[in-house]
């Protein structure tokens, strides 16, 4: 246990290290537009962090993760319809938007298992979906154009490609943080210890559901917060964030990379969105070699990503 | 009048239903029996519809199109679970969710390579052309009543075989416990790779038959695939009976919710209110419908016996 | 893994820089032209983005490879139909590859997404499809240019048609998403008769049984109806099967074109669609595109096709009367505004708002003597017609 936290915080610090080289690394070599492209991995791993928070630990399988990405971006985005560009503000008001939803969808699914569970998340995911669309006085279907990015105490610091950068990785660094620290604590064992087994930790008086609930809203409320960054990277937000293909994703990114160790989510996202990058740069029907990959991805690299660094065999 | 209207909506309904029923049936089997999770079985009914289109410019025969179209379907099918599906009985979930979805954005892709992005289409029997006039300028095609009577004869075969047979007796036993019948010497890989063709060719004829209505484009079983998932889940994992009634309830519900609701909400709201209301309600009824049921009975409403 | 490919990237990166690094003005002319071409190429949808993308390339392969006299080298891309795919896709397309020029863009989300960055960067936008309001009113900018039409007009040809025509009450039927309420309100614009019902439809439906039902039971007159790809090859073919074209006119927008009539065959012969180009436009130009497509591509060219051909020939009017020099922007804008070439729809000129001032017609869909599908005019509604949001427009 202490050895597999240890090599934890050595792969964060050396992929966030390798993210903090990365602005000037891309601006001495002439690819500036590297900052552009990891930001938004950076945002998608916060968000595929939220999703091992409760899938790696919990073995509770959200297939409705993108509503609560996208519930955080339209809370950036309806603000600044409204006038509202104070990021103080409104990052916090799209945590807690994401947080009220998954505390609201999260009471109702967490009283089913396994695929049920994962259907009836796909649900609520699909009413945010139509929900959004339907929304037409911020854009419906076509999304909602945001002219700036959130102001941080009244002055416009985000606009620079560069600090919202290190403003993305700030928040990345944090959310690892607070989610190892969750995860380390006696509350993250009681959720390990309700996946393997839940009457057990029912029967020493811990009551799983409470328990679930509250990891789910807190994994909630990250993605929330990583809805925010997206709608401030992209200045435009749409329901599309919400579909559930993007849901499929995040899964994907997080078991891509290996569940439950928080820096194999991140490195999923990492793999997951480079690799479609340079597939898709190959030939426009790179999904043709995607879709197989991704098939002997799982058959042979059981475990993803992170089981590499662990050095095990694969059937170990 | 508006009889006449609700009776076509109802006929419309129960005819999304016994579609829906046809791709769900493969779905719940495989899932109930072998604890397998195929996200490739709406790229399955896809595939059904494709090979029609070629069958059917080779014979120009619709019926000859549908034999073709079934073997090929089922060849195909056999085909994948060797290749890919075979070797994932054993892992969990989320490895089965991540492969089948690999099979799909290869099928959803390969297709698009083959038969191209645009739409296709092939026409239903000259016999089963025309239509029942219903109201004064309306006629409800025969070809969509052949397309339930075919279905509901499907699901009657189905039950019989489920209930009266040997092999429906293997399958109700693994739903029910696998690992039982394992112990008690069945062939359970060869009666994985029964189920497993006949889900397929479930699937496949769904498509096949679902051709001379809808067109013919890639990814068209992707929003098929997840209604199933809502009708099995519905249902209850592992039953026919309850996939049989949530898919009839499913199509009902989003049928009639699609035709009515909008003006339901005209009767309290403005009209061009309605017009925004309306439209998006009806669009989540079913899931609201799902989680409902959930709510009440987490497993759904007819849960395999056995299982939890 | 991670730095495996970045290291790859970087590494690839440079050669493309050390090929094409360090240009300078004069140096330009010998240099290629580089167009991103940013396309909705997978899902559905995908062949609305095919047809214009062989549009654009036919008429760079006539051209002997070369736009305005300078080599071009055609960058295509898919954006997935995700707007925030479109974003990353189009800030590589500007910061790593440098185009000049943008073209293409299928659907108005993303031309949403993709507007404000390509166009702050001083980068042309060449809008082949997409004609969202916004762009052509008060969020106008002197970068975009469109070869295709604003959303509405194409709505209102068959508005103005319906009210010329007489037609006491109509059934409205469009998508539930944005495009489709405007569709709607463009129809509504020149038509003042009786609207016996509005019906939005979930996005992507496929079953209109209900929606036929419906439209049979309120007896009207004609339907208009805007239901692009997929959605209208359903519709058209249930239409047909119900036998409802005996009793209403079929009247609609993007739903029988070039891109659905392969599908729908038999079923669309007869009904209305409104454009501003048909395969058998008569013109010059026009004959001798679609005889190169044909030979090119095997089969007709939709008006996706037709709008990528004329944004090609845009940008080779713009790029060649400034001498292949883009440095000097607006005198590049100036030489687009002139739209200086022979457009396959006949009459072009550009508006205040970039957007083309061209004829509309009502169109039906006919079928050629060697069993071709296709659509021809059967009498222009709009002469020389402008959008109303170019008022709006306040060019900076």
């Amino acid at each position: 246990m202490s050895e597999n936290l240890t090599r934890g915080w050595v792969i964060a610090a050396v992929l966030l290290l390798a993210f903090a080289a990365l602005p000037p690394l891309a601006e001495a070599t002439g690819h500036s537009y590297l900052t552009v492209v990891a930001s938004r991995v950076m945002i998608y791993a916060i968000a595929a962090l939220s999703l091992d928070l409760i899938l790696g630990y919990g073995a509770m399988v959200s297939f409705g993760h993108a509503a609560f990405i996208g519930i955080g971006a339209y809370a950036v985005g309806i603000s600044a319809e409204h006038g509202l560009w104070e990021g103080t503000l409104t990052f916090p008001l799209a945590m807690a938007a994401a947080g009220l939803f998954a505390l609201v969808t999260g009471a109702i699914s967490l009283r089913t298992r396994g695929v049920y569970f994962i259907m009836i998340t796909l649900a609520f995911g699909q009413m945010a979906y139509y929900t959004a669309s339907s929304l037409s006085a911020y854009g419906g279907d076509d999304g909602l154009t945001i002219w700036g990015r959130s102001e941080l105490f009244a002055s416009p610091l985000l606009e620079n490609e560069w600090s919202f950068y290190f403003f993305v990785l700030a928040c990345l660094s944090l959310c690892w943080w607070f989610a190892s620290r969750v995860v380390g604590s006696r509350f993250g064992r009681v959720i390990a210890g309700v996946r393997e087994n839940r009457a057990r930790m029912a029967a020493i008086g811990f009551d799983p559901y409470r328990h679930q609930l509250v990891a789910y809203v807190i994994s909630g409320m990250i993605a929330g917060l990583a809805g925010a960054l997206l709608a401030n990277h992209s200045e435009f937000v749409s329901p599309a964030y919400m579909s559930w293909q993007r849901s499929g994703d995040l899964i994907i990114m997080v078991v891509l990379g290996g569940m439950g160790t928080l820096y194999g989510a991140v490195l999923g996202a990492v793999a997951y969105l480079a690799l479609e990058d340079v597939l898709a740069g190959f030939t426009e029907h790179w999904r043709v070699i995607f879709g197989p990959l991704l098939i002997l991805i799982v058959l042979y690299a059981r475990g993803g990503i992170a089981r590499a660094f662990r050095g095990e065999g694969r059937d170990g | 009048m508006t009889g006449t209207l609700f009776a076509v909506q109802v006929l419309n309904g129960l005819q999304l239903g016994v579609l829906l029923f046809l791709v769900a049936a493969g779905l719940t089997l495989v899932f109930g029996v072998m604890d397998f999770i195929n996200l490739a079985h709406g790229v399955q009914y896809m595939l059904g519809a494709y090979l029609a289109v070629t069958f059917y410019g080779l014979t120009g025969n619709f019926f000859a199109t549908v034999v073709l179209a079934l073997a090929a379907a089922l060849v195909l099918g056999l085909v994948l679970e060797m290749l890919v599906f075979r070797h994932f009985y054993d892992r969990d979930h989320l490895d089965q969710v991540l492969a089948t979805f690999g099979v799909i954005l290869f099928l959803n892709e390969g297709v698009r390579i083959v038969w191209g992005a645009a739409p296709l289409s092939y026409p239903g029997p000259d016999i089963l052309d025309g239509a029942i006039p219903i109201m004064e300028g309306f006629g409800y095609p025969i070809y969509r009543i052949a397309l339930i009577v075919a279905g509901l004869a499907c699901a009657l075969g189905l039950w019989l075989v489920v209930t009266r047979t040997r092999v429906g007796m293997l399958i109700r036993a693994g739903a029910a416990n696998p690992a039982m019948l394992s112990a008690l010497g069945v062939d359970v890989r060869r009666l994985f790779m029964i189920v497993f063709g006949f889900g397929a060719m479930l699937a496949g004829f769904a498509g096949v038959m679902a051709g001379p209505i809808f067109s013919v484009e890639p990814g068209m079983g992707d929003g098929v695939l997840i209604l199933a998932f809502v009708v099995i889940v519905i249902g209850g994992i592992g039953s026919i009976r309850g996939a049989f009634l949530a898919a009839l309830l499913v199509g009902l519900v989003d049928t009639l919710g699609r035709s009515f609701m909008t003006d339901i909400f005209k009767l309290f709201l403005e009209p061009s209110a309605a017009n925004q209301v309306g439209p998006a309600i009806a669009s989540m009824l079913i899931y609201v419908l799902m989680a409902g049921v959930l709510f009440f009975r987490p497993t759904g409403l007819f849960p395999a016996a056995g299982r939890s | 893994m991670r730095r495996g490919m970045m290291a790859a990237t970087v590494a690839a990166g440079m050669a493309v820089a050390g090929a094409f690094g360090a240009v300078s003005g004069a140096a330009q002319a010998a240099e290629p032209l580089k167009v991103g071409m940013l396309l909705t190429l997978s899902g559905p949808p995908a062949v609305l983005g095919k047809h214009i993308q062989e549009g654009f390339e036919l008429f760079v392969e006539q051209n002997g490879g070369k736009l305005g006299g300078r080599d071009v080298e055609l960058i295509v891309v898919d954006d997935e139909l995700k707007p925030d795919v479109a974003l990353t896709k189009v800030k590589e397309l500007l910061d790593r590859d440098k185009v000049d020029f943008v073209a293409g863009i299928v659907f108005s989300n993303i031309l949403q997404a993709v507007f404000r960055p390509v166009t702050e960067s001083e980068t042309f936008l060449i809008g082949a499809n997409a004609g969202t309001s916004t762009f052509a009113g008060r969020a106008c900018n002197k970068f975009f240019f469109s070869t295709s039409w604003q959303n509405d007009q194409i709505h209102e040809v068959m508005g103005k048609y319906a009210q010329e025509k007489g037609f006491k009450k109509v059934f409205l039927m469009a998508p539930n998403y944005q495009a489709g309420k405007d569709s709607i309100n463009g129809f509504k614009r020149y038509y003042e008769g009786e609207v016996v019902d509005e019906v939005y439809t979930k996005l992507g439906n496929l079953d209109f049984s209900a929606e036929l039902a419906k439209i049979a039971a309120s007896k009207p007159d004609a339907l208009f109806t805007f239901m692009p790809g997929g959605m209208g090859v359903n519709l058209v073919r249930q239409f047909n099967q119900a036998g409802l074209s005996d009793s209403v006119t079929f009247l609609s927008a993007f739903t029988v074109d070039g891109t659905t009539l392969p599908a729908t065959k038999d079923a669309a012969l007869g009904l209305f669609s409104s454009s501003q180009w048909t395969p058998d436009l008569d013109n010059a130009a026009n004959k001798q595109f679609v005889a190169a497509y044909e030979a090119k591509y095997g089969s007709l060219p939709s008006l996706y096709s037709s709008q990528g051909y004329d944004a090609a020939q845009l940008i080779d009017s713009g790029v060649a009367a400034v001498g292949g020099d883009l440095s000097d922007k607006d005198a590049v804008i100036a030489a687009l505004e002139k739209a200086d070439f022979a457009s396959v729809r006949g009459d072009f000129s550009y508006n205040n708002n970039h957007f083309p001032i061209q004829d509309f017609y009502l169109v039906k869909a006919v079928k050629r003597d060697d069993g071709a599908y296709h659509t021809t005019v059967v009498e222009k509604v709009f002469d020389d017609y402008g959008d109303v949001y170019a008022k709006d427009c306040r060019m900076n």
